[in-house]
């Protein structure tokens, strides 16, 4: 072994060497912690990872499958490092250590000293003991090249198993699933997630992960792993049946990596992990441990924010502070293949004379558990599978010892009249955790506030609260408001710093002042320069009220990105190409011509969910004359980039349907070219169907229309997106002309009355009185306002213009369509490969490679 | 490396757009956001978004923070120091940021 020759990447004999063995999750946060500390300058830290790349997150391992690259999961890059301070080596694994004269060495023979070594190994997958285990296509589920191995394998195959039924086991399932093979699962044990979840938990995950058609076998051992008749494998089970399957991914927990521990006399625990105390000192003095391959109070942690910890308290001890780490807690909620999960504390009441509640629904899908104390005082633990919505408050019950309300069970039942009983920012104690990602707890936030933090986002970004996984934001603006409340500060609703109103006040005030532009108003109502939160709040108050040409020279800075480009920009910086197709209604002549344009320009096509034709991939300069050609087709902008209306889907009523009761198309039609260019605090989306089948889905809009055998029945504020909201039905059988009316006051009412980027679903469902309060002042013009509503609607329709068509028609506006002001060059970095014949963003990896089709320059691509 | 900077003249002044950006190309493949702020100033910081991993600064909205000016990244938001290139919602983040200026109604890049 040559451990003579001891390189040192940086000699400096005042500086400590802190040399870390492993890159992954753990190790990483400890060098963080290291560098972004005060005595950051006294170290001097070498990271060897025995991967072909710095560390990743591996937590979101499967999403490599949903479209996110390598690069996409890093968590730090070289330059990072390098700007750190850091050396660090790839492909370095360690095979040596000498304790007495504090070396490592790496398999390539490189020797590095240090003062204090830090074993952040993790862990690796076990394999069960099955003949034929190492048979070609049986894998693991690890590291970004065991992904890229299981997406080759994945390619010749068509049936996938995972053995292991646990957490991971069910993350590996999606990503398999998603990779498009039949999809199995087989555990030991007779449920799914058998250390998170209880039996009937467990039943309920199995049925909605079998709804998704992944198939389940419990209590099946594999014997043995043959070749199969259909399939690469058979798989033999103890009880004498068998599966057949291409691949298999074997994701049955995990093992420490504790090699090194293991051969250069370091404490073991008796199965495997590196012994460590309350500091993550291994039976070494200048050894640390953390993460998976540690063994605390004879526990090994299989989850990431105990590692952090470990890391944390590491890198203070060698700074000679008494951190110290005293277990973790297990809790985990997160969404596994869509169904969403929840495990606390002890799920399995094993605590001895612990009583439970349960609430199943078979309906709605949802179980949920909780375990309580004997003396039904303090919750000791949680199961919650469907919904997970109770998840945070039930944490905070558990973690902070907060006694129980008088019904313990109030917490997991359904409220069905009035309020839960919801738990107050006030009776948290100071210790409550209130961001788990950064440890941020109710006590830091009002050391945060007494330090002048009196706005949300100062706090958030002075505490970091609420910027890792988001979930704890509801909780800390509670917390907020609570302790502004309680030193006598009114919450600010203001807009933004420049304006002290919001935006039902500055839409009085545009109104009523008669303000055209932003200059006039930030003058006279406002301060500074404005910002992006007021600055498209303003301009879409203005085209509400005034409706000019949004890219006067006024309002051209106030528009965000889409508005000014007129397309929707997409994550390169290109944009989409949107014609409106009212009703979702086109003729071929239109439709040929769509698909020239696309084909001349090479633009990636695509339906959408609107009855529309998205065209992507559009450079910023290859915009105007892409919709000249379609403007001198007969076309016009869809706004499909505004916050304005968007479509109005469709199904083809009486006219072609034989269930058909009302002329839908004709209705869809007719609305659409209403509306078209209405700018709103939030994009709208219309849906007409000609009977209650309900075809074009209606009930999932802003305002759905469904044909009866009377007339229309109007449905407002459904929504889908990321809350669905289901419509309420707002009139019914109306004719023609009162459904326009409805619809028109309805939809100026909100425009006024709403914050900005509220959807109507969140606006009505905040509008004080609710639906019958809105009914009454439509319907029963209860405000007497009615006559307004309609006459500001008729005057937006009136005043419609074709953005696109006001704009290629002047020279001045289609100039700030150059990629550059003093080049004909394009974006060098805008790159495409093909995919399914069209193409598509290249991934930053494809771009190194070169993997991009040639680009055709806009001068050649010119219609002549 | 300071020795061999010198002055890019990239437009003329009418091509910018007040409180807005446009973007220039300089040293063959460096994009180069400007802006023109409250008629007067103008600024320089690159294009490249490192959160976005896009050019396109030049594309977002301007505005101020408690008199900083900014710009927005028209991807995700954050905001970016048009006289420092700091990212104002990342502390680990700048970009850079290009000494500009108006000689003879040209605009002026020092790269």
């Amino acid at each position: 072994m040559n451990t003579s020759v001891v390189t040192s990447k940086k000699q400096s004999s005042a500086k400590q060497k802190i040399v870390v063995i492993g890159n992954g999750m753990v190790g990483h946060h400890f060098v963080e912690q290291l560098c972004l500390s005060a005595k950051a300058q006294d170290y001097d830290i070498t990271v060897l990872s025995a991967e072909p790349r710095l560390a990743y997150d591996r937590v979101h391992l499967s999403s490599y499958f949903s479209g996110k690259s390598a690069a996409d999961l890093a968590l730090t890059t070289p330059e990072s490092y390098r700007e750190l301070g850091v050396t660090f080596e790839l492909d370095a694994k360690v095979v040596a250590l000498n304790k007495s004269d504090k070396t490592v060495t790496t398999a390539r023979g490189e020797s590095f000293s240090y003062d204090k070594l830090i074993l952040a190994t993790g862990s690796y997958p076990f394999v069960p003991p099955i003949e034929g285990n190492d048979r070609e296509h049986c894998l693991v589920y690890r590291t970004i090249e065991d992904l890229a191995a299981i997406e080759h394998s994945a390619r010749q195959g068509k049936v996938g198993v995972v053995v292991g039924g646990g957490l991971l086991g069910l993350e590996a399932a999606n990503a398999i699933k998603q990779l498009g093979l039949e999809t199995h699962v087989v555990e030991f044990a007779p449920q799914l997630m058998g250390v998170q979840l209880d039996k009937s938990g467990g039943e309920l995950l199995r049925a909605m992960i079998e709804a998704l058609n992944v198939k389940v076998h419990t209590e099946k051992a594999t014997k043995i792993i043959t070749d199969g008749q259909n399939c690469n494998h058979r798989m033999e089970f103890a009880d004498g049946t068998h599966l057949e399957t291409d691949l298999i991914l074997f994701s049955a927990g995990i093992r420490p990596y504790d090699n090194l521990a293991r051969d250069f006399d370091l404490a073991l625990g008796e199965r495997g992990g590196i012994v460590v105390d309350n500091h993550c000192l291994t039976s070494d003095q200048d050894i640390y441990a953390i993460g998976e391959c540690a063994l605390w109070n004879n526990f090994i942690f299989g989850l990431v924010a105990p590692g952090y910890q470990m890391a944390k308290v590491a890198a203070a001890h060698i700074q000679g502070e008494d951190k110290q780490f005293t277990g973790a807690d297990m809790s985990t909620k997160l969404k596994l293949m869509g169904v969403d999960v929840g495990s606390i504390g002890d799920a399995h009441g094993k605590t001895p004379q612990a009583r439970s509640y349960t609430y199943e629904n078979q309906v709605a899908q949802t179980y949920k558990k909780i375990v309580v104390s004997p003396d039904g005082k303090h919750l000791l633990g949680a199961v919650l599978v469907g919904d997970t919505g109770d998840y945070d408050t039930l944490l905070q019950y558990a973690l902070n010892g907060i006694e129980l309300p008088e019904l313990p069970e109030s917490l997991i039942l359904p409220s069905l009249q009035g309020e839960k009983p919801a738990l107050g920012a006030e009776s948290l104690p100071d210790s409550a955790t209130i961001c788990s990602c950064h440890n941020v707890t109710k006590g830091d936030i009002i050391s945060a506030i007494d330090d002048g933090n009196t706005e949300l986002k100062q706090l958030t970004s002075c505490t970091k609260a609420s910027t890792g996984c988001g979930g704890c934001s509801a909780l800390l603006k509670n917390v907020f408001e609570a302790e502004l409340g309680k030193r006598g500060v009114e919450v600010k609703k203001d807009l933004c710093q420049h304006f002290a109103y919001n935006r039902t006040e500055l839409f009085h005030i545009i109104k009523a002042e008669q303000i055209k532009t932003f200059e006039q108003l930030i003058s006279k109502h406002g301060h500074g320069l404005g910002c992006e939160i007021c600055k498209p709040t303003v301009a879409s108050i203005l085209a509400s009220v005034w409706n000019d040409y949004i890219l006067e020279d006024a309002h051209i800075p106030l528009q965000d990105t889409n508005d000014i480009f007129l397309g929707n920009m997409q994550k390169d910086g290109t944009y989409s190409v949107v014609p409106r197709i009212p009703g979702g209604e086109i003729t071929p002549d239109k439709l040929i011509v769509i698909g020239e344009v696309a084909k001349q320009y090479n633009l990636y096509t695509k339906i959408t969910g609107g009855q529309r034709i998205d065209l992507f991939g559009a450079r910023v300069e290859q915009l105007p004359d892409i919709w000249k050609r379609l403007i001198d087709a007969g076309m016009e902008t869809g706004h499909a980039y505004g916050k304005s209306l968007r479509t109005v889907k469709s199904c083809v009523g009486d006219t072609w349907c034989r269930y058909g009761v009302q002329d839908s198309m004709s209705m869809a039609i007719f609305l659409e070219e209403r509306y078209k260019g209405l700018r709103s605090p939030h994009k709208l989306k219309f849906a007409v169907s000609g009977c209650t089948r309900e075809c074009a889905e209606a009930q999932s809009k802003d305002i759905g229309v469904i044909a009866t055998e009377h007339g229309w029945n109007l449905y407002v504020s459904g929504n889908g997106g990321m809350k669905p909201r289901h419509a309420d039905l707002f009139a019914t059988d109306l004719d023609d002309k009162t459904l326009v009316q409805y619809i028109d006051r309805y939809l100026m009412f909100y425009i006024r009355m709403a914050d900005r980027l509220q959807r109507t679903s969140v606006w009505l469902e905040n509008l004080e009185g609710g639906l019958e309060y809105a009914k009454s002042v439509v319907i029963d013009d209860h405000l007497g306002i009615n006559d307004e509503l309609e006459a500001q609607m008729q005057a937006i329709v009136a005043s419609y213009q074709c953005e696109w068509k006001t704009t290629i028609n002047n020279p001045e506006k289609v100039k700030r369509f150059r990629q550059f002001v003093n080049s004909g060059k394009s974006d060098s970095n805008v790159q495409f490969v093909t995919e399914r014949a069209q193409i598509r963003p290249a991934r930053e990896e494809e771009k190194h490679r070169g993997e991009r089709i040639p680009t055709l320059d806009i001068t050649e691509n010119r219609p002549v | 490396m300071a020795n061999n900077k010198s002055w890019h003249t990239v437009c003329h002044k009418q091509d910018l757009i007040t409180d807005a950006g446009i973007c220039a190309l300089i040293n063959q493949d460096e994009q180069v956001a400007i802006f023109l702020i409250n008629n007067q100033q103008v600024y320089s910081i690159a294009n490249w978004d490192p959160i976005g991993q896009a050019n396109v600064l030049s594309r977002g909205i301007t505005g101020d923070e408690q008199g900083e000016i900014f710009v927005a990244s028209p991807l995700y938001k954050q905001r970016y120091s048009l006289t420092s290139g700091h990212c104002l919602d990342d502390d680990a983040i700048t970009v850079r940021h290009y000494p500009t200026r108006i000689e003879d109604e040209q605009v002026q890049i020092l790269a």
